[in-house]
């Protein structure tokens, strides 16, 4: 499954540049700079383009790996510049878990002014108090270049095209274990958390620990491009920690294209190539970081995809595009009997496995539910009916744990779950089919069941970073059973967002579903479906029953009267009444407030 | 050196610079809670607004003509801007739109380098601001004491229109829900444009009145902005009074820590803002979920 083509193609690319860039009027010394900040882009590259997150503070990483690879070389301490280097990323990385802590307590726009304030600690710290190892403002000089002894001969990197070489394989290492990383179920998680970050939390990924690892790992290879940087120079120069080498890692990174890897790469050709260029020939002076800049404006507003991801979408634009979804292939059987693993071996034995006890939830002088005591037993199928605004969909939030209840307890399989996170819940085994659906727009059906099922096949969380998404054990089976019981087999490498509504529907329910559940929530399954579709649903929701307990918020009462074991009937925050359906519907309460007669 | 009319001074001074730094930090806190835009052309704003000012001075020699000339020059940009760009990024996701900012903000510190170097200008207070003031128990920069009047009635002035005008109801009301205000029928295209317009103006205005205060160099607006970012995440993003608590608490962290060790006074600044994410991640006036 895995295209070897691009590791192929940028091998043979760094192979014959130094006979090919020369010609065009690069430099070796821009060609290796390009290498630092192709190497510096991949780390953030995939901290931006892949997992979403926008860091202004790279510059702190690129830094303290550089200054640490430079004073431990030039004090004489470690001698083996690969040595110095590893440790200088291992600082850069260490930097990152520091920075991460603090910075990933927030998102969004926080975030990113968060990383600018920390980086900007680090400017300063270098500039003044730590100006005796730093060197301050001078830097550090004499920083050596790597001399690499293999037995029959030595090699030693000089200047020029010899240290192209040796940065040239650094570029290409680090390629390598980007793109595996990218490739593994932890990339599968990054691009998730950028599409959806809510939804990969409810389906019981670790969201912050994901991030905190990517964060390091771009902190790494922060790290160990600052120390390449001072290798190339022979000096370590302070404006490594200036918030103008964040700022140009960003403009490269965009300018080449995110979320593809060699977008950095590109972006620091362009980037540098027109600033000899501009500088040079065209005679701008100082003037080329204005057209530069204006450039960059430009870009953002017009091709945010960045050079890489333009040339990607015309080539796209040539292939046929998928074909909306015929209706005649909804009608196709769903097969009835599909074995859906579920999560442990618990046996059905009926005692309650939710119970809620004097549950509340207010908001200021609104009780949205107040005192609500709930209890399902195992493998029932459980409705919840009630006008809108009753409260139903913040009770089966509480459940769920995305909402924290002003009091009372939440017990599942009689253990207190009040207050925990909704990943974790989702870990035990409950978790919720949206009223409004939380897909990942971005990613293909096929993909957005991997990363619901790898939350149940991995856990919470684990940084197998080097490892293939397919070789997870019983990922594919999984995720096949899933699709076929969603009957979206044959829909399964269209893009979500080329979905119909009532395809997407089911797939919301499957998010859910691949996470095997033993107890399902299901808010408005129905909703917005057509009739031929709701019987498709309702078919489906009886064939997952099979060891599960089914709690459903539904409007359709004719449905939930025939689907349903028991309903309870919630109105104005209360609940108002609990039975079977005849029960319900004999009730005098719920013939006023809710039926409205109609059933009289 | 620590005594106490050491410390009084820097408590002044202390003021004046947090006074400057709330001033700045409402006009990107106004914006970004009505537009939900984060502007990262401010620090460039800011700086342009004193090259406008400096300007005029020269021009003229009149100061009171340059603080107004730099102000309305940067309302009248903040307009500009928002109408030709930052309109097209309201239905973009956040990041695109602190990368179009980021952009503005080098277009215009490259801009102003293109015209006036690199080189710092000096710019000498007024005739009638020059000299030092006797304030009985110390005496004091005669400007430093203009500057801290100066921004604590643009403050003052700031907060008559967001509390006291039918503007300023509007733009709280952006604030909260900017789609209901869409909803209730306002134009919020014509509010957005004029936040955007009089949050510019903020940071151009206390552009011109510092610019006597510290040399004016086409760089002289980013640290200003990394300190209003700390700023704001002190205070609450969004949050009019955070940003004027948060703004007077950094200028005196920032002095009083100099007249220990000026080399720690950021360091120190910074510290203080992640103690605040760790206690209180919303800052002290932010509202849990609004960010």
């Amino acid at each position: 499954m895995r295209r070897w083509w691009p590791e192929a193609a940028a091998a043979a690319g760094l192979a014959v540049a130094p006979f090919i860039l020369p010609t065009l009027g690069f430099s070796p010394d821009t060609v290796n700079r390009i290498l630092v900040w192709g190497l510096f882009g991949l780390g953030f590259d995939m901290l931006f383009g892949y997992t979403g997150l926008l860091s202004f503070g790279q510059s702190a990483f690129f830094g303290t790996g550089g200054f640490a690879a430079a004073y431990l070389l030039t004090q004489g301490i470690i001698g083996n510049v690969m040595v110095a280097l590893l440790v200088g990323t291992l600082a850069g990385a260490l930097a990152g878990v520091v920075v991460g802590l603090i910075a990933l307590r927030r998102t969004g726009i926080y975030f990113a002014m968060i990383t600018v304030a920390i980086a900007q600690v680090f400017f300063f710290l270098e500039n003044s108090p730590l100006s005796a190892i730093t060197g301050g403002e001078n830097g550090i000089p004499g920083v050596p270049a790597p001399v690499f002894n293999l037995g029959f001969t030595v090699i030693k990197v000089g200047s020029g095209w010899s240290m192209y070489w040796f940065l040239a394989v650094c570029f290409f290492a680090g390629l390598i274990i980007a793109r595996r990383v990218v490739a593994s179920p932890v990339g599968v998680i990054m691009v998730a958390i950028r599409d959806n970050t809510a939804r990969v939390e409810a389906l019981g990924h670790s969201v912050w620990r994901y991030k905190l690892t990517i964060f390091v790992l771009a902190s790494a290879y922060a790290g160990f491009a600052g120390g390449l940087l001072g290798v190339l120079q022979g000096y370590m120069p302070p404006d490594a920690f200036a918030f103008d080498t964040s700022g140009q890692l960003v403009i490269m990174t965009v300018i080449g294209g995110t979320g593809t890897l060699f977008g950095p790469l590109f972006g620091a050709t362009i980037w540098l190539y027109l600033h000899d260029f501009l500088q040079g020939p065209m005679g701008l002076g100082s003037a080329w970081r204005l057209a530069l800049g204006l450039v960059f404006v430009l870009l953002v507003c017009f091709l945010r995809r960045g050079v890489l991801g333009g040339i990607a979408g015309l080539l796209h634009r040539t292939a046929p595009t998928e074909a909306p979804e015929s209706s005649p292939d909804m009608v196709a059987e769903p097969s009835d009997h599909i074995h859906v693993p579920r999560r442990g071996t618990a046996q059905v034995s009926g005692g309650p496995v939710l119970q809620a006890q004097n549950l509340t939830k207010r908001y200021g002088g609104l009780f949205a539910n107040s005192d609500i005591n709930f209890s399902v037993n195992e493998g029932e199928i459980r409705g919840i009916i009630g006008p809108n605004g009753a409260g139903k969909s913040t009770f089966f939030k509480m459940l769920t744990c995305e909402v924290v209840p002003t009091s009372g307890k939440i017990l599942f399989h009689g253990q207190e779950i009040t207050g925990l996170g909704v990943a974790q819940v989702c870990q035990m085994g409950l978790t919720k089919s949206y009223q409004v659906n939380q897909l990942f727009g971005r990613l293909t059906v096929r993909d957005n069941i991997t990363i619901a099922v790898l939350a149940e096949r991995r856990g919470a969380f684990r940084p197998d970073m080097l490892r293939r998404v397919g070789s997870v054990d019983g990922l594919s089976g999984q995720v096949d059973n899933t699709l076929a019981q969603i009957n979206l087999t044959h829909r399964s490498d269209t893009l979500v967002s080329m979905l119909a509504y009532g395809e997407k529907r089911r797939l919301e329910i499957g998010l859910a579903l691949a996470s095997s559940p033993t107890l399902l929530l299901l808010d408005e399954p129905l909703a917005g479906m057509s009739p031929q579709e709701r019987v498709e649903t309702l078919k489906l929701l009886r064939n997952i029953r099979q060891g599960r307990t089914l709690v459903i918020i539904e409007h359709d009462m004719d449905e939930m009267f025939e689907i349903a074991e028991k309903i309870t009937v919630l109105s104005e925050g209360r609940l108002m009444a609990e039975g079977t359906p005849e029960e319900i519907q004999r009730n005098s309460f719920v013939q006023e407030a809710y039926l409205g007669g109609l059933h009289v | 050196m620590i005594n106490l009319p050491n410390f009084i001074s820097q408590l002044f001074n202390g003021l004046a610079l947090g006074a400057l730094l709330a001033l700045i930090s409402s006009g990107l806190t106004v914006i970004y809670g009505t537009l939900g835009v984060l502007n990262l052309a401010h620090g460039a704003m800011f700086m342009l607004g004193g090259y406008a000012g400096f300007v005029v001075f020269g021009a003229t020699g009149s100061f009171g003509l340059a603080v107004l000339t730099g102000a309305v020059f940067m309302l009248v940009m903040g307009v500009f801007i928002e109408r030709v760009v930052i309109r097209h990024f309201y239905s973009r996701p956040d990041e695109d739109q602190i990368l179009v900012t980021f952009g503005i903000g080098i277009v215009i510190v490259e801009s102003v380098r293109f015209f006036f170097g690199s080189d710092s200008i000096q710019i000498t207070p007024p005739s009638w601001a020059l000299g030092i003031t006797s304030l009985g128990f110390m005496i004091y920069p005669t400007y430093r004491i203009v500057v801290l009047g100066i921004a604590a009635v643009a403050l003052l002035a700031l907060y008559v229109v967001l509390y006291r005008t039918k503007l300023g109801m509007i733009v709280r009301a952006g604030i909260e829900d900017s789609g209901m205000v869409d909803m209730l029928g306002i134009n919020v295209n014509q509010v957005f444009m004029l936040v955007f317009g009089i949050g510019a103006m903020a940071a151009g205005f206390a552009g011109v009145i510092n610019a006597p205060v510290v040399a004016l160099t086409p760089d002289s607006g980013e640290t200003i902005l990394v300190e209003t970012f700390v700023v704001v995440v002190i205070g609450g993003v969004g949050s009019f009074p955070g940003a004027v608590l948060g703004g007077l608490i950094s200028g005196e962290i920032l002095s009083l820590t100099s007249m220990v060790n000026p080399s720690y006074s950021q360091v120190m600044l910074f510290a203080v803002m992640t103690l605040v994410l760790m206690l209180r991640p919303q800052g002290l006036f932010g509202q849990q979920g609004r960010a």
